[in-house]
């Protein structure tokens, strides 16, 4: 059931568009986490939905209701910034329940949600303190609690973890998700990490230049990735360079060594120069199974990286980097040292056209 | 190795700080502090003891109690009233324009060119602003004119006079307006642009993101740097002198006339005049100066 | 949002009227000089006087003048604060703060009173050494901007490595400050030279009780007698300061100039 429709959304400013054709449909309780590079539109599309910018053309519907034109402060959305967005000449208690004041709430109701928040985001002392007294993880959960204290539709987030260290953000996103399933709220997560993304989302919209690349679950976007940018993007990739030698078979020369492809190659004419890439986990070492894939190269690299063990192999122009578990009974491989690989014939992903990468 | 140690043994050739005894620091700032003894702290404590003595040097109060003459409390009461109602009036219209330059959704190209001219603006006082007005709102002046001819409306006749109070509290805003802009932009810059967004988010109208954040967070830089513009008006002289001669009875020109001329015929008069300046300014100065600090803590 | 942007507009159309039009009734009175038609005769009336030239000469010279001694006094002060002698700043601060609390006409009176003919130091007692008297008295209404400005500049390279770069080649003292910090913070020192340069042009309360023939004097002599030519004059100074501000803009990066000068 849908409960949040973006509508062939479009924002054009002087000499760019920030955002074409975004289609989307997010059902109750879902979280939809927009990822993408910087500049890709995706927090520009969040900000229409909060209605700090108007779209050029395309509607915004919220339960049924067109809100495209309703000012920022009548669309019951709660929004967490970047930078938490703090007011800093209130407390923590006066923060959060802001929202309630200005909707004339009573003060009983005011002091009861506040209390209710500050459960909810497990900093039941802090009310009295000050934004400047509170770090950087505090603060953003106050922000959160600010949001969520109006109950609104949607919860809307504008990369809320980009500021904050590296191990308070993988505490803090886990955090976020429980609050989020445990409120069943209808929540939209911009990011431009994948990792965050892959791991909090019901479904990821992938966005580059504007353009919605891809929607789907983590799982169809890591594993079935619809165009190139998308198979870089999300996750690490080997690319290799080779030609076409048999579209109809799918049989790919690369460095001159025979690959085959399970698809991908239904449109291409024998000598088309094509892309394939290879995620590394796909890549094990020793020979395959029978209709597997098979390469051989020379080690070029061995990084031991403490689980993981990645190994770079060179063909002739083309090299791929294969992570395998670190197992102590066995030595590591040496360097210029000559290496099989294998891979299943469905693990080659043929890219549209040969990236520049 | 040896190499190495020989290397690492020597220390790399300093220039020494001292010199036959002699800090050269010290001595780089010897010039600034004598400087700043000659012709600031010396000539300023001579007037402050000069106020509390009498002809003959000996201590005495007198000065101070004279200075609540009927005259003369006047002239301080007038210059107070100008610089206030310059002061107040800058600092509404200079934060009035300097908001709406910086967060008021205007083109960005709006700000720069307002702030060149504030810079510029902020320092063409004196006699040339003084011209400057009569040529607009003296009795031949172009506004004037206008007025009569355009809406037939004769603001000499409805009781205007530019050599008057009014007339010099709207000259004064030529300057302080610039000042209030140059001075708030910093602190507009502070108000961040998501807490307004914030507000709106959490269903608040712009009367109440004003009413329950940016004011709370701006009124001390706005009465810091109002007072501040009260102060710089308190001890403008050439403007007025320019344009009312001195038949507006204010302080600055008071001391002026003194220092010409005696007018006052007593010598220590005149420096319990330059007290109560230094007393008035310094207030004020002081005052915007704590202001500022506890502002900066929100804004920065 | 689009109500409030309207009310912006207006709000900056108003401020550009109060602001232009006295400059605009000030141009077009200075061309009145000749009954009946627009010219500009009062400009050539006032380029002509003698005067002008000898006014605008002096107050230029002392405009240089006050610009070295200021460097002199500044630049090293700034330096050694900054490097070697940080307790200091505190007071070296407050020091600059003062003139801009204490106004002019207080402290030209407090020299008038120390420095005049029965002290023992007394500059006023011949004209050479009351143009001394005058231009420390510009110095010190340029210290704040001049030591915030080059202060400014100081902490924009980083003072303490390059002295120590230029130690360790074997440099001393005045060679580190004029061949290397110096050259350094030239823009900085220019922007505050600019700004000097348009206080003391213009200034009128120092100049004018200690009886020096300076610009600004003489500004309001002609203002107190003469009806168009005022009006040019104010022009003509209103462009130079203007030239000065500008050229701070090229020069300088967004250097203060707030209520410098005569008042």
């Amino acid at each position: 059931m849908t409960f949040l429709e973006i509508e062939n959304l479009q924002k054009r400013f002087a000499h760019t568009t920030a955002v074409e054709h975004v289609q989307l449909e997010v059902s109750r309780g879902e979280f939809v986490s927009f990822l993408g590079p910087s500049g890709c539109g995706k927090t520009t599309t969040l900000r229409i939905i909060a209605g700090f910018e108007s779209p050029s053309s395309g509607a915004i519907r919220l339960d049924g209701v067109d809100i495209t034109h309703r000012p920022p402060n009548r669309r019951n959305v709660g929004m967490v910034f970047q930078s938490y967005a703090l007011f800093p000449n209130m407390t923590v208690a006066e923060n959060v329940g802001f929202g309630l004041k200005v909707a004339k709430k009573p003060a009983a109701v005011i002091r009861h949600t506040v209390e209710e928040m500050l459960n909810l985001i497990k900093l039941p002392t802090l009310g009295s303190r000050y934004p400047y007294q509170l770090s950087g993880g505090q603060q953003q959960r106050v922000a959160l609690a600010r949001a969520l204290a109006i109950q609104p539709q949607v919860l809307l987030l504008d990369e809320p973890l980009s500021a904050l260290d590296a191990k308070i953000r993988v505490s803090l996103r886990n955090e976020i998700r429980s609050i989020q399933r445990e409120l069943g709220i209808t929540t939209i997560y911009v990011t431009h990490d994948q990792e965050e993304a892959l791991s909090l989302s019901d479904r990821i919209v992938v966005m580059s230049e504007g353009r919605v690349e891809q929607i789907g679950t983590p799982f169809e976007i890591y594993n079935f990735p619809r165009t190139s940018f998308v198979a870089s993007f999300v996750g690490t990739l080997n690319i290799l360079r080779g030609q076409v030698a048999d579209p109809a078979r799918g049989k790919i020369l690369v460095d001159g060594q025979e690959v085959m492809a399970s698809r991908g190659l239904e449109h291409a004419r024998v000598g088309d120069g094509c892309s394939i890439a290879l995620r590394p986990e796909v890549v094990s070492i020793g020979e395959a199974a029978e209709d597997g894939n098979r390469m051989q190269g020379t080690v070029e690299d061995v990084n031991f990286l403490g689980s993981i063990v990645r190994i770079r192999i060179r063909f002739k122009d083309n090299a791929i980097s294969l992570d395998t578990f670190n197992n102590p009974r066995l030595s590591l491989p040496q360097r210029g040292q000559a290496l099989t690989v294998s891979f299943p014939r469905e693990a080659v992903l043929a890219l549209e056209a040969p990236s520049s990468t | 190795m040896a190499q190495i140690t020989r290397l690492a043994t020597a220390p790399p050739p300093a220039t020494s700080l001292w010199v036959s005894g002699v800090s050269w620091a010290w001595l780089g700032v010897v010039p600034f502090l004598v400087f700043a003894l000659m012709f600031l702290i010396i000539p300023t404590s001579l007037l402050v003891v000069g106020g509390f003595q009498d002809s003959q040097g000996h201590f005495t109060l007198r000065n101070l109690s004279d200075l609540l003459q009927p005259t003369i409390l006047s002239s301080y009461l007038i210059s107070i009233k100008i610089s206030a109602a310059s002061a107040i009036g800058g600092a509404l219209v200079g934060f009035a324009l300097a908001y709406v330059a910086i967060a008021g959704g205007l083109p960005s190209w709006v700000r720069s060119p307002l702030m060149t001219f504030s810079g510029v603006a902020s320092n063409f006082a004196g006699v040339p602003l003084a011209f400057a007005f009569l040529a607009t709102l003296g009795r031949t002046g172009l506004a004037t004119a206008l007025l009569i001819r355009v809406f037939g409306f004769n603001i000499y006749n409805a009781g205007f006079n530019l050599l008057s109070f009014w007339g010099l509290t709207i000259t004064y805003m030529y300057f302080q307006i610039p000042l209030m802009v140059l001075i708030m932009a910093p602190a507009i810059d502070g108000l961040k642009r998501e807490w307004r967004e914030a507000s709106a988010n959490l269903g608040a109208s712009a009367w109440e993101f004003w009413r329950y954040i940016a004011l709370p967070i701006l009124w001390p830089p706005l009465l810091g740097a109002t007072l501040l513009l009260f102060a710089n008006a308190f001890g403008a002289v050439a403007t007025a002198y320019a344009l009312t001669g001195s038949s507006l009875n204010i302080v600055t020109l008071v001391l002026y006339a003194q220092i010409r001329g005696d007018v006052l015929h007593n010598q220590n008069l005149g420096y319990a005049l330059a007290l109560g300046m230094i007393l008035i300014t310094g207030l004020s100065n002081a005052a915007y100066i704590w202001l500022r600090g506890r502002s900066e803590r929100w804004l920065r | 949002m689009n109500r409030g942007r309207l009310g912006s507009w207006i709000i900056i159309l108003l401020g550009v009227m109060y602001f232009f039009v006295p400059l605009l009734s000030t141009f077009e009175f200075s061309l009145r000089y000749l009954r009946g038609v627009y010219s500009l005769e009062a400009y050539r009336i006032v380029l002509a006087d003698p005067r002008f030239g000898a006014t605008v000469t002096y107050s230029a010279l002392l405009a240089f003048a006050t610009i070295l001694v200021g460097i002199f006094l500044v630049v090293p002060t700034a330096y050694w604060v900054q490097l070697r002698l940080p307790g200091l700043r505190p007071v070296v601060e407050f020091i600059t703060l003062l003139p801009l609390v204490i106004p002019a006409i207080v402290l030209v009176f407090g020299y008038l009173r120390i420095y005049n003919s029965s002290s023992i130091l007394p500059l006023t007692g011949a004209e050479r050494t009351t143009d001394l008297l005058l231009i420390f008295s510009y110095v010190t209404l340029a210290l704040p901007y001049m030591y915030r400005a080059v202060d400014n500049g100081l902490r924009a390279i980083d003072v303490r490595t390059l002295t120590e770069a230029a130690q360790s080649l074997g440099a001393g003292w005045p060679t580190i400050l004029l061949g290397v910090i110096l050259p350094n913070v030239r823009v900085a020192v220019l922007s505050g030279a600019f700004l000097t340069f348009a206080i003391v042009i213009g200034e009128f309360t120092m100049a004018s009780l200690l009886n020096r023939p300076a610009f600004g004097p003489y500004l309001q002599n002609i203002g107190a007698n003469r009806a168009y030519e005022p009006a040019a004059l104010a022009i003509i100074s209103f462009a130079i300061t203007w030239a000065c501000m500008g050229l701070i803009q090229v020069f300088g990066r967004g250097a203060q100039g707030p209520a410098a000068g005569a008042h």
